[in-house]
């Protein structure tokens, strides 16, 4: 099959690579792009563990045709934390042991970072509702949920 | 005079454990570098796929993989004759067992496709996408027959046989008789029947519950590379290395010491991940086409072919006295164990009137072929299904004497000395202590709102022992490298670390622990049975143990003195006689180049002393009676933990379980049509509990320690997934009064038990 020449910003870099059409975001990342902290959960966009942002806006990679991408910024898991260290809330989810399996916790990363950056002071409710669409099957949420609200107060600080 | 045991159980002045220290695998996992099964990626990999039977149950007329192998791109197609018959014996994994031709006749069907998604012949091909392309291209003709879904049916007579060899053995003796129930025991104690007769009031219902999936978000995953010497090695995530090696070396007739596992991270097992599905395939594919080979399922052959854990039929009658002394219990408990033998009616018998002190009780249960996935543990097998009963039971006892449903648990609790109906007496058991701290709770003393229902459960698992083992060597710095064996799925690395930590008087954070492959460390079972912390952790203890001892002979050397006149206390070895000479563990680890050389510790175990867990639950839940969705507004879990090593780890166990517990309870099902077709298999249609589900979960850890670990460890991961749906049950009747007996209990379920208390037919 032929391959597409595309060219991003991915995690601030810019970045050329060849696809074929059918070829998810998630697929090219991981496989070609040797990224390998988006994970793939279900394939089909109920899980979240694939979450990148897309032109500021939190997408399942695995829904994404690595074609769409030509001329956009991606920034997965791994343009998260910085040469200076973690960003808080990958601090927070450490201290408040948010994660078990570790499989969820990029997507939720993520996606989570997306909400503070549109809203400083989430409720609880808004927080559940924004990540409803990235499933944890070990937590039962409730220390994931306590760790952005966390790092919800040190960001405002910072 | 005290032992070693019972020194430390008194001790509370602990220095690490009890703490909640970062975990050391922490970075890696926030920031998307830690590997996982399906990160694994090797030179000149190619990739696997599988083909599945469309159908519940069929024969298999005849496979041809001519076109398929011809595709452009494809290396190699294997099917069942690609791997000789085994011996007919059985394998034990930790939680479960495998018999070595079911498990060949699982991984690729022989003869007969057992449930829908049953793999049938495997493709390596140049990558993922052709290998799936030229699945298609596989032509079989089955012969499709009638499927058996559930344990009723399959227990009738004239039902269609699942395996047409299957013969019942009967309390304990082989029959002839041709049927889809595998086995049929009995626990009896004291005489039930007769007691009956003493009670006065009897309470005796029908519960169903529905196949569920352990929902893991990491699909399985196998890579493997046949090596031009003969030696495999295989990477994959799991919850047993060792296990996947005796699996694999059996299936491909090897030594074990020719299979080597490496385990990757591993996101979720919940028991799911034991049994080897892909992992034969792709060392039989690397076989073929001397590359390694890796695979990788999606979520539909995830959810079509893997898992479940069993449902359920399930009768229990229970009887008590006016003054509200239980004296008799029955139970009919009859599980599926999909297309293979299986036995989760087991654990459940050992669980369901394990909270309570019954003198007389008579257990009957069954295991039962349907035309299911081969079922696997979830979480206390067994376990959940059985609550479910017994639990909404003593709720209606409770009602009826009119009687706190904690008082009457109290009043009835099983303690040290009480005998189970399967045998075994508790030693010391944290039950009444759980109960009471359940009572105490500030949800407990709460008012309840208007409209809403508040339910109580308990629940019993008795965790399992097991092998481990473990070593550690003393870095020149003052810290230590651990190596243990098993696979980390929820910060197992740090509990572990934390008890050698603890012995040798150094933080959490000086200790390095790694879980490593097979040929890198002795002997460990699966990460399952509520045990890594309790049995690596003794390991983990004794190997701490080896190294205080050579160092404290490396102190002895130094000052010239008897090993007898070291001792070691918070961190420091000092001389006895003395005072003057001492050094910190760290100052000693500095000394070890020039005392003698490297100190390893190590330590291999196989502990008896193993300590159940109970928990009790309490869940407000409201109800909306137009719609039948069910919502669960508070949630408390009580919960036994012996001692916990990492409070918030404990505490993770603990809210996950009660998640799980609540899906169990409230969505979660396999819906296959009459044919056996499954129709949900995407995590769209087999709906777990979101973050919006579901609030904050109060987790309250109780401790009475275990006489039977050095430090009291009870093992925390599998008993909070058995109160909530019997809880669940309990509050929907207090909200809306009328009770639930079939899992889950789905909007549908709710309304139509509501339409039939009403009278009223379905709108």
């Amino acid at each position: 099959m032929a391959k597409t020449h595309v060219t991003t910003t991915l995690n601030g870099e810019e970045t050329e690579f060849l696809c074929e059409p059918r070829q998810t975001l998630l697929e090219i990342l991981r496989d070609d792009l040797n990224l390998t902290g988006s994970k793939e959960g279900c394939g089909n966009g109920n899980c979240g563990a694939c979450s990148v942002m897309l032109n500021g806006r939190v997408v399942d990679s695995c829904l994404v045709l690595a074609v769409e991408t030509e001329g956009a910024e991606v920034t997965t898991i791994e343009g998260i934390a910085t040469p200076e260290g973690l960003h808080p809330l990958q601090q927070k989810f450490l201290e408040h042991a948010a994660l078990q399996c570790g499989i969820c916790t990029p997507g939720f990363i993520v996606a989570a970072k997306a909400l503070l950056e549109k809203e400083a002071h989430p409720t609880e409710e808004r927080i559940r509702l924004w990540l409803a669409g990235n499933l944890c099957r070990c937590t039962g949420y409730d220390k994931i949920i306590r760790a952005v609200q966390d790092a919800a107060e040190t960001m405002e600080k910072a | 005079m005290a032992t070693e045991t019972e020194a430390y159980l008194g001790k509370t002045d602990y220095k690490v454990i009890g703490t909640r220290p970062i975990r050391h695998d922490g970075a890696d996992k926030v920031t998307g570098r830690a590997i996982y099964g399906a990160d694994v990626t090797l030179s000149g990999l190619l990739h696997g796929k599988v083909l599945r039977s469309p159908h519940g149950h069929a024969r298999i007329i005849s496979i041809d993989t001519s076109k398929a192998a011809a595709h452009p791109g494809v290396k190699s197609v294997i099917t069942v004759d690609d791997f000789e018959m085994p011996e007919d014996k059985i394998r034990e994994l930790g939680e479960g067992a495998a018999n070595l031709r079911h498990l060949r006749s699982n991984v690729l069907a022989d003869g007969k496709t057992l449930y829908h998604g049953h793999a049938v012949a495997a493709i390596a091909a140049v990558d993922a996408n052709t290998a799936e392309e030229a699945l298609d291209l596989i032509e079989i003709e089955y012969e499709v027959l009638e499927a058996v879904l559930d344990t009723r049916r399959a227990m009738e007579d004239g039902a269609p046989l699942v395996d047409e060899n299957q013969t019942t053995q009967s309390l304990g003796e082989k029959t002839d008789k041709k049927s889809n129930v595998s086995t049929h025991f009995q626990h009896k104690l004291g005489d039930s029947a007769k007691a009956f007769e003493s009670a006065d009031i009897i309470v005796e219902r029908e519960f169903d519950t529905a196949t569920v999936h352990q929902g893991y978000i990491e699909p399985h995953n196998g890579t493997a590379h046949w090596k031009s010497d003969g030696h495999v090695t295989v990477w994959c995530s799991t919850q047993g290395s060792f296990p996947v090696r005796e699996q694999v070396s059996q299936l491909l007739m090897l030594p074990v010491s020719k299979v080597k596992v490496i385990p990757t991270e591993i996101g979720g097992g919940f028991g799911g991940k034991i049994r080897v599905y892909l992992e034969p395939l792709a060392a039989m594919l690397s076989k073929k086409t001397g590359h390694p080979v890796k695979m990788v399922m999606s979520r539909t052959e995830v959810i079509q072919a893997t898992g479940p854990t069993a449902g359920s039929h399930i009768r229990c009658k229970m009887g008590v006295t006016k003054e509200g002394k239980l004296v008799a219990a029955e139970a009919y408990m009859a599980y599926e164990s999909g297309g293979f033998p299986g036995g989760w009616a087991a654990p459940g018998s050992m669980c369901i009137f394990a909270p309570y002190d019954i003198e007389n009780v008579t257990i009957d249960g069954f295991e039962v072929l349907v035309n299911k996935p081969q079922t696997m543990a979830y979480r206390a097998p067994g376990a959940t299904n059985a609550a479910f009963a017994s639990e909404t039971v003593i709720d209606e006892i409770c009602e009826k004497l009119e009687m706190d449903p904690i008082a009457f648990r109290l009043q009835n609790a099983a303690k040290e000395g009480t005998r189970r109906a399967d045998g075994p007496v508790f030693p010391r058991i944290g039950n009444v202590e759980t109960l009471k701290d359940a009572q105490s709770s500030d949800h407990y003393k709460s008012k309840k709102g208007k409209h809403v229902g508040r339910g109580v459960a308990s629940g019993f698992w008795f965790n399992v022992g097991l092998k481990s083992s473990a070593s550690a060597s003393v870095n020149t710095d003052g810290t230590v490298s651990l190596v243990e064996g098993s696979t980390d799925i929820g910060g197992s690395r740090t509990s572990i670390a934390m008890q050698l930590a603890e012995v040798l008087g150094i933080p959490a954070e000086s200790v390095n622990p790694s879980v490593v492959d097979t040929d890198s460390v002795g002997y460990t079972d699966v990460t399952g049975g509520s045990r890594t912390t309790f049995a690596t952790g003794w390991a983990a203890y004794e190997a701490a143990n080896d190294i205080k001892a050579q160092m404290s002979g490396r102190a002895a050397k130094i000052w010239e003195i008897s090993e007898d006149d070291v001792q070691f206390d918070d961190g420091v070895f000092a001389s006895k006689s003395d005072p003057e000479k001492k050094l910190t563990f760290k100052e000693l680890a500095g000394k070890l180049d020039d005392t003698g050389g490297p100190i390893v510790g190590r330590a291999a175990v196989e502990p008896q002393g193993v300590g159940g867990a109970f928990a009790t639950m309490i869940v407000d839940v409201e109800v909306d009676t137009d719609t039948g969705k069910v919502e669960i507004l508070r949630a408390t879990l009580s919960q036994d933990a012996g001692k916990a090593i990492h409070p918030s780890y404990v505490e993770g166990q603990m809210q996950g379980g009660v998640a799980q517990g609540i899906g169990w309870a409230l969505n979660e099902e396999y819906f296959y049509n009459e044919r056996g077709e499954l129709a949900n298999s995407s995590l769209l249609d087999y709906r777990m509990p979101t973050a919006l589900d579901l609030p904050m979960i109060e987790a309250r850890i109780v401790e009475v320690p275990n006489p039977g670990h050095p430090y009291g460890v009870r093992g925390v991961g599998e008993v909070p997934i058995v109160p909530p749906p019997a809880a669940v049950a309990n509050a929907i009747y207090d909200a809306i009064g009328v009770r639930l007996q079939i899992l889950p209990m789905s909007p549908a379920k709710v309304l139509a038990a509501l339409w039939s208390k009403d009278g009223k037919g379905k709108a």
